[in-house]
């Protein structure tokens, strides 16, 4: 017999009044993996979350996290999860030590268990010295940080959280990578939802990337990249300068004809053997003395899959703040 | 040290479990109402200001019968007055837990599903034995008497506490349906201030014209302040003590078990 995977959910949908939230979405994650939710806003990421939370009621399909279905099950899948949700959920009159432990003494901890259990994720989450403090008076990044923690008092199996790193510092959030990274290392399962590429990239064993309710593309980020195709070389001309030329020196070199973006003045050219095609790109260049302002090889990263697969880019919904 | 380490699980289910549930949120809320500005001022200033306030403003020209002294009859009134106020600030308070999210991390714990408002409520009745008492003090400075005994003037007190969880749970309840902090503390001021004022908080209603007179009768604030007024007053007390608790009963059988049920469906959004 093969233990349940940690979140299985079959055609699950949902709407709000007529707007579908869900349209029939089908997540799969093992015991111990890390899944990426990838979208924009309005994906339909948070509406995921909550239904495997057990906040809300799918209006269709089936979720099962740990093997539990959410709805008829929620009691005990609440006894599995922790959750971080979109926004910093921490009570800001109570001290981060007074909230850590009464969310502690509310997931079943007893008293003593809450207190020690309080004390480490303090120190592990580099909140000690302000622990004494109402929370209040914390920055951003530290409520951020004290609500990631409280999802964590009960060392759930399974851990949800909603964009983690919103609102973050560089340094947070990779001190945040680091404490996922350990937390996954030790078996916990976890689903993240989060906007920036570059995390999904980092964490996930899992990419699904939602649109409007559907899943439009899953699989490792190595999978979904080459879906866009290989490298490619980028280059800029100066400001003012008629990138078609540019272009048009570039044909045949490789496997695809180049595409230009006037506005941008930027010429893109898909290749297959990058160093190679470089020299040759050099020596056509100065063959014609074209001006080119620089010239880098570029890796095909999240967001060409999600230009590619959507016709537009995940960065114009970049997040405008910590609520909706 | 790590941030899966296991942690010691207590049972989460049954009695015991549900006391916990509401011993920690009740902790919670006590801690917020020592530190948060503007409860200190609703369980303090607020009261003794009501007290002094309608005493020397309004005591030279109202002369209610069966009474010597103004306070005697306006403080049974004023108590109603703060409670009914006080928890109007727990609108406020389950609408904010709403906004910030709060309670979609208290329904996504095992806890007990009626535990968050319970506790809260729990903690208003603490402020409340409070506010009667500072209440009762100031107003006993100025001239407030109980004249029907140590064991009727317990039983007001006993009354009064609740009349304020029947208020906290009726506006947890309209914090849960507003969903919104600023609409639950207006709305809370619009359900308040009519219903003591059309009530015989501060005088006898049958000095308001006939119509408003009918419905200042059945008016609950009329019925727990005439209940109180008996307490505290001496006289024939069985009837009006009788219509409260009815009142207080019948108001409770109906925010409790919907608070609750609301509670479970809403979720931040």
């Amino acid at each position: 017999m093969t233990s349940p995977p940690a979140i299985e959910t079959r055609g699950l949908v949902k709407r709000f009044g007529d707007v579908p939230a869900l349209a029939g979405v089908d997540l799969d994650l093992p015991v111990g993996g890390v899944l990426g939710l990838l979208g924009p806003n309005g994906a339909g990421k948070t509406t995921v979350v909550r239904i495997l939370t057990t906040l809300l009621r799918p209006d269709g399909g089936t979720a099962r996290v740990m093997g539990l279905d959410v709805v008829r099950q929620a009691g005990a899948v609440r006894r599995l999860v922790g959750l971080s949700g979109q926004y910093a959920a921490v009570d800001g009159y109570l001290t981060g030590r007074e909230n850590l432990r009464m969310i502690g003494r509310l997931a079943g901890l007893t008293r003593s268990a809450a207190r020690v259990r309080a004390h480490q994720l303090l120190e592990l989450f580099d909140l000690t010295a302000a622990g004494r403090r109402t929370a209040r008076t914390y920055s951003g990044g530290m409520r951020r940080r004290l609500d990631v923690a409280a999802s964590l008092v009960a060392a759930p199996a399974m851990v949800f959280l909603d964009e983690p790193t919103t609102g973050l510092d560089p340094r947070g959030r990779r001190n945040l990578w680091r404490l996922l990274g350990e937390l996954t290392d030790r078996g916990t399962s976890v689903l993240l939802t989060t906007q920036y590429l570059e995390e999904a990239d980092r964490l996930a064993d899992t990419i699904v990337v939602l649109d409007q309710g559907r899943v439009i593309a899953a699989g490792t980020s190595a999978e979904l990249k080459t879906r866009v195709g290989g490298d490619r070389l980028e280059l800029l001309v100066p400001p003012g300068t008629d990138p078609r030329p540019v272009a048009a020196a570039m044909h045949g070199l490789g496997p695809a004809p180049p595409t230009v973006d006037l506005e941008a003045g930027r010429v893109l050219l898909p290749i297959t053997d990058g160093p190679a095609v470089l020299a040759q790109v050099a020596a056509r260049l100065a063959e014609h003395r074209l001006p080119v302002a620089d010239l880098a090889l570029r890796r095909p990263s999240l967001d060409d899959v999600f230009l590619t697969l959507t016709g537009q880019s995940i960065q114009a919904d970049e997040p405008t703040g910590a609520r909706r | 040290m790590s941030v899966a380490e296991s942690a010691a699980l207590g049972r989460t289910s049954g009695a015991s479990w549900l006391l916990a549930n509401i011993a920690t949120v009740t902790g919670r809320n006590l801690r917020r109402l020592v530190r948060v500005p503007t409860l200190i001022a609703f369980a303090t200033v607020q009261p003794i200001l009501f007290v002094l306030l309608f005493t020397y403003a309004w005591g030279g020209a109202v002369r209610p019968p069966g009474v010597d002294t103004y306070i005697d009859y306006a403080l049974p009134g004023i108590w109603v007055l703060s409670i009914a106020f006080g928890a109007s600030q727990t609108g406020v308070a389950i609408a904010d837990d709403l906004a910030t999210g709060m309670i979609d991390r208290f329904r996504a714990l095992p806890m007990a599903r009626s535990a968050v408002l319970a506790g809260r409520t729990a903690a208003d009745a603490v402020r409340n034995v409070f506010v009667l008492a500072l209440m009762t003090a100031v107003g006993y400075a100025i001239g407030f008497r109980f004249h029907a005994g140590p064991a009727a003037a317990m039983a007001a007190v006993t009354l009064a506490l609740g009349v304020g969880l029947a208020f906290s749970w009726t506006f947890a309840l309209l914090g849960l349906l507003v969903r919104d902090p600023e609409s639950a503390g207006i709305g809370g001021l619009l359900a308040v201030i009519p219903l003591i004022f059309t009530s015989s908080t501060f005088v006898p209603v049958v000095t308001f014209p006939g119509w408003l007179q009918a419905f200042a009768t059945v008016n609950p604030i009329t019925v727990a302040v005439d209940a109180l007024r008996a307490l505290c007053l001496g006289g024939s007390t069985a009837t009006h003590v009788w219509r409260a608790v009815a009142w207080l009963i019948g108001l409770l059988a109906v925010t409790v078990p919907v608070a609750i049920w609301r509670y479970r469906g809403t979720t931040a959004s």
